[in-house]
């Protein structure tokens, strides 16, 4: 299976300490790839560098492209990207759920040009899809939390790329919503798109195709979700706290 | 959706209109009353009253407060702090301090009509502003981090600050002059003045109109804006430099006027919610019309005398702030 992301010896540091050692990593394309592990892992950093976002050493390639010399709205176009805490921003509050959701059509778009029909169509999409249609005309700031990130899922998923990067998606959303958002996941790769998401939720991570195990800036395992390699490698970075279990066609990872 | 358009498009008739009004409300009112307008077609003086004093001042009072309204929507959305205002980047100490050394330089009032002396003291406090603002970047080593940015402008008004008083214990004939102009005031502006902030303003509406996309894109936080493919680093530097003359102009021509730039760009979003390209737009026209009604006001109330209008809009603009506060109490000021 071709790599849509791929990562050769990445090393990546935050404020001169470094986050991320020598990472090697090939992420496969229309697959769901969750990317997990204990707090200050390096699973959002390493997400940053993969989308792009953070300068770091050794190479990243999008579909066999070096990210470093991919001009910007082309990568834009190419990658999407759903950040940590956005529903949390209050400066985007004056913006209407509709406008923001364009924002995502944004590498689509010649500078300055109004919106085309595709794009509209695409928003529609994008905002049906997270149930946040209704609600297009109202501005962020007279939504809840979870209303919030359904709008901001939307916009990213109104960019129509080839690769969503998503830390933290499921904050805010309740369990209704969580099982929704897993949906449009299914549906997303099922389209032949590649989801790449940094999540908490060691049990909804579990219902993805394959897993990064992360611990201490370094890559511990990747494999598939099924693989008991990958069961051992999560119950070994969470110091044997949590067991994976097998529940109704489910795996779950549950405290020990 | 459409019920948005059409609320946007009415502020902006409406704001139009309550503009036209003021401005022909500000030709008739002065020391000689609203007879000179009358008058003006028969009689040379009131003519010249009316056509070389009341007109353009009407008019740069609009213009000034449409610059600082501008650059207000400009640094809230490039500082993504609604508390953010048009003077952050340290342009108003720059600027105070350029007038100081002038004044102590030329030994000049800034009420002298000459116009070399008035070219001089504006030419310096539009130097004042923009160095103030390129010393702001310096400290801040560019424009990437707009924390250590504001920090850097708050150094830099701190100190430059300092700098004035200095300037003015060392000459203290200059105090009361200088006072004037810290208060501001568009009692002196002309047609030349109404010229260059005509010509600058659209050059800074223009400019941030097109960049306004990158605006919204800040607004969802830095790594969205940087994953939408904006070259974020080229496009800030251009939003400053536009924050930076549209502020440097409106205080060379007219002084330091408080809270219009803070103000306007609250009032608009108070009124709708859209993107940044329609929210600098309107704001301009709102900080214009706030500008205009302060002017009047300054003209009326204790007519023949006059107020300083930086004053009334610090009292108006204060009390308006306040009443915003305790409306959202528990939204908090958007």
């Amino acid at each position: 299976m071709s790599a849509a992301l791929e990562a050769r010896r990445v090393d990546a540091a935050l404020g001169g300490t470094p986050v991320l050692h020598a990472i090697d990593l090939a992420i496969a394309a229309g697959r769901w790839t969750s990317i997990v592990g204990p707090n200050g892992a390096g699973k959002s950093t390493l997400l940053r560098v993969l989308a792009g976002l953070l300068p770091h050493g050794g190479e990243v390639r999008l579909f066999d492209a070096s990210l470093h010399g991919l001009p910007g709205r082309v990568r834009a176009r190419r990658m999407s990207w759903l950040g940590q805490g956005g529903a949390g921003e209050s400066s985007a509050d004056d913006l209407l759920v509709y406008d923001l959701a364009m924002l995502g059509r944004m590498p689509h778009q010649r500078w300055l040009a109004p919106p085309s029909e595709a794009d509209r169509a695409a928003v529609e999409r994008a905002l049906r899809s997270t149930q946040a249609w209704d609600w297009r005309d109202r501005p962020l700031g007279q939504l809840s939390g979870g209303e919030r990130q359904r709008v901001l899922l939307a916009r990213a998923l109104a960019v129509e790329a080839e690769v969503l990067l998503m830390d933290e998606p499921l904050a805010n959303l309740d369990p209704p919503h969580q099982s929704d958002w897993m949906q449009t996941m299914r549906a997303l790769v099922a389209e032949g798109r590649t989801v790449v998401s940094v999540l908490h939720e060691l049990s909804m991570a579990l219902a993805a195709d394959a897993l990064v195990v992360m611990d201490h800036g370094r890559m511990v395992h990747h494999g598939g979700c099924s693989d008991p390699a990958t069961h051992a490698a999560l119950e070994q970075v969470f110091e044997h706290r949590v067991r994976v279990h097998r529940v109704a066609e489910q795996w779950i990872a549950l405290p020990t | 959706m459409i019920r948005h358009r059409q609320r946007i498009w009415l502020l902006a008739a409406v704001l139009m209109l309550l503009c036209a009004a003021l401005l022909l409300l500000g030709v008739g009112i002065g020391s000689t009353g609203f007879e000179s307008v009358l008058a003006a077609r028969h009689d040379p003086i009131a003519l010249q009253i009316v056509q070389e004093i009341r007109l353009p001042r009407t008019l740069g009072a609009w213009l000034a407060g449409a610059l600082l309204g501008l650059a207000g929507a400009v640094a809230q959305g490039l500082f993504r702090n609604p508390l953010a205002d048009p003077y952050l980047l340290g342009s108003a100490s720059g600027a105070s301090l350029g007038v100081a050394l002038a004044l102590a330089l030329f030994g000049a009032s800034p009420s002298a009509t000459q116009w070399l002396v008035r070219l001089g003291l504006t030419g310096a406090a539009f130097v004042g502003a923009v160095l103030a603002v390129l010393l702001t970047l310096m400290l801040a080593r560019g424009v990437q981090q707009t924390l250590r940015l504001l920090l850097a402008g708050v150094i830099v008004g701190v100190v430059l600050g300092a700098a004035k008083d200095l300037v003015t214990i060392g000459s203290a004939d200059i105090l009361q002059a200088l006072q004037g102009f810290m208060l501001g005031g568009t009692g002196l502006v002309g047609w030349s003045a109404c010229a260059v902030m005509a010509g600058l303003g659209a050059i800074c509406l223009l400019a941030a109109w097109a960049l306004a996309p990158v605006l919204d894109g800040l607004a969802l936080g830095e790594a969205t804006a940087a994953s939408l493919g904006l070259p974020l680093g080229a496009m800030r530097a251009a939003l400053v430099a536009v924050l930076a003359l549209a502020t440097g102009t409106a205080v060379a021509q007219t002084g330091l006027i408080a809270f219009v730039g803070l103000a306007a760009p609250h009032l608009v979003r108070s009124i709708v919610k859209t993107t940044h390209a329609w929210l600098v737009l309107l704001s301009a026209v709102m900080g214009g019309l706030l500008l205009m009604a302060a002017d009047l006001l300054a003209r009326w109330l204790i007519a023949p005398q006059e107020l300083p209008v930086g004053v009334l809009t610090a009292v108006l603009g204060g009390s308006y702030l306040l009443w915003l506060m305790h409306r959202r109490g528990r939204g908090g000021i958007r």
